[in-house]
């Protein structure tokens, strides 16, 4: 690992002022679970570290208008099992907790798990090209080993998929991300907070490097909705999503569906609001045939490669059973 | 004094340790090739195995990925801090008793995992198996919950088989 600088941020402000002088050669460091790793692979080279783990970001607070504030610091595991998340927002405790191990969800923080990097096997290995990790270099997943890799939402230059379960939920639950920059405090949805590769794979959101994620705010909770998380992956715990589904989905007396929120993971470099499927079911009827016409839509636009044509069928199964399990 | 070394005081199973570290080294460098506490093991170095879990501040966590210099001041308990004198902790007595180990290389990760895991249980966290997630008060630890909220430790021998119900019976103790 190279070596590097240490400090300890003293507030936001500090921390931020720190990172704006040498953007490039710093980085915030929380938990460290997936950066520390970064490092010892030599993906990530930093000579300076702020830590940021030390400042007031750890609470969860109910703010007006019935929303919760989540602290960027709030231990994963401190999350899932906090109260008024499990009674409020089960969605999210779910994705929490069918994501790492206990020991990892009590060091990695909310903020770490948004910013957590790509687990694509090229972007980890430095002595293989990688658009993502080394700007130009190519991608050797496109005609390498992309089993694993995306379906919606690549590009030529990179396919490789966002590895958040948490961010899942965050995407279906409206999540709004709060940010510190060297310009004052700004918020952005969680949709413009990532952004899709294209040709700059590099960046994996529209954050700039000193920006900081200081809070993650979600609105009221629809009252009537009934929610779900649902992962495949390769094995039954521990390991990342095959493709995984996040669906909040309110019918009313008549059957009509009024409201669904949807998001995928596993499948896209981001999150992946499924906004096609939901357009296709608000105001119309919740049935298994409506469910899986939904998912139908949502797929149209997959590009799978040669390798993981599977995902596509697996992605628009799932959506159309997790849907039906919330009738 | 290179800006890379810096001095930190760790509490590690009861006593005061004042050292000068590498910025790079993580709390495992610190508890094996400093405090000669080897009880504690690298396996993976990644996070993945769960070999080198600790009891930090309370908590269950991997040392491999916890770097030594944003931990000063913590509170750590490791393999060698469970016993009470010559008198097994409950979880190093069951894993004798069921002989929950082959080789025994994870089995320290394992009993300080399943000692966070079991406080964990206690305080209402629910897991990814847990059939009501709003449910308060005190999980029931039965072999599903056990296997799932331990599934962050690996053994290569293949010891689940006795370890599950090595845990489960100090869960059911309690």
């Amino acid at each position: 690992m190279r070596p590097f600088e240490y400090e300890r941020a003293a507030d936001a402000a500090g921390a931020v002022a720190a990172l704006a002088g040498a953007p490039e050669q710093t980085r915030y460091l929380a938990g460290g679970t997936n950066l520390v790793d970064l490092m010892r692979l030599g993906v990530e080279t930093p000579a300076r570290l702020v830590d940021v783990s030390r400042l007031e970001f750890g609470a969860v607070d109910e703010v007006d208008g019935g929303g919760l504030r989540i602290g960027a610091g709030v231990r994963n595991s401190d999350l899932a099992a906090d109260a008024t998340v499990r009674e409020r927002y089960p969605l999210l405790s779910a994705a929490l907790l069918a994501g790492a191990s206990g020991q990892l969800r009590n060091l990695a923080t909310v903020g770490g798990n948004l910013l957590q990097r790509t687990r694509c096997p090229y972007f980890m290995d430095v002595s293989s090209p990688c658009n993502k990790r080394a700007p130009g270099s190519g991608c050797s997943a496109l005609e390498g080993d992309h089993r694993n890799l995306a379906i919606l939402g690549a590009s030529a230059h990179c396919v490789a998929t966002h590895p958040s379960d948490m961010a899942v939920a965050l995407a279906a639950l409206d999540a709004v991300v709060h940010v510190e920059g060297p310009d004052g405090p700004r918020a952005l949805a969680l949709e413009d907070f990532y952004r899709l590769p294209g040709d700059q794979p590099e960046r994996d959101t529209t954050l700039s490097p000193a920006d900081l994620v200081v809070a993650v705010e979600l609105p009221a909770p629809a009252s009537a909705a009934r929610s779900a998380y649902r992962k495949v992956r390769e094995r039954a715990s521990f390991s990342f999503a095959v493709v995984s589904v996040a669906a909040a989905l309110d019918v009313a007396d008549d059957g009509v569906v009024r409201d669904c929120r949807l998001a995928l993971g596993g499948v896209a470099p981001r999150p992946w609001r499924a906004r096609d499927a939901e357009a296709a079911l608000v105001g119309g009827p919740a049935t298994a045939e409506a469910f899986a016409h939904a998912a139908e839509r949502e797929l149209e636009a997959a590009q799978p490669l040669r390798d993981n044509v599977y995902k596509v069928g697996l992605a628009r199964d799932l959506v159309a059973r997790v849907l039906e399990g919330l009738l | 004094m290179s800006r890379s070394l810096m001095t930190i005081t760790l509490d590690v199973n009861g006593s005061s340790h004042t050292v000068e570290v590498d910025t790079r080294a993580t709390l495992l460098d610190v508890l094996r090739e400093r405090l000669a506490l080897t009880g504690t093991k690298r396996g993976c170095d990644r996070g993945q195995c769960g070999a080198c879990t600790v009891v930090l501040d309370g908590r269950r966590a991997v040392s491999c990925l916890a770097l030594a210099v944003a931990h000063d001041g913590a509170r750590v308990t490791t393999i060698e801090g469970l016993a009470d004198g010559e008198r097994l902790h409950p979880l190093q007595q069951a894993f004798v008793d069921h002989d929950a180990l082959q080789c025994g290389y994870c089995t320290p990760g394992q009993i300080c995992s399943a000692a966070g895991m079991l406080e964990e249980a206690r305080a209402g966290w629910p897991s990814a198996v847990t059939a009501d997630l709003a449910a308060a008060g005190p999980v029931e630890l039965d072999e599903d919950e056990i296997r799932e909220r331990m599934s962050g430790n690996l053994c290569r021998c293949g010891a689940y088989a006795n370890i599950v119900p090595a845990i489960a019976s100090v869960a059911a103790e309690r």
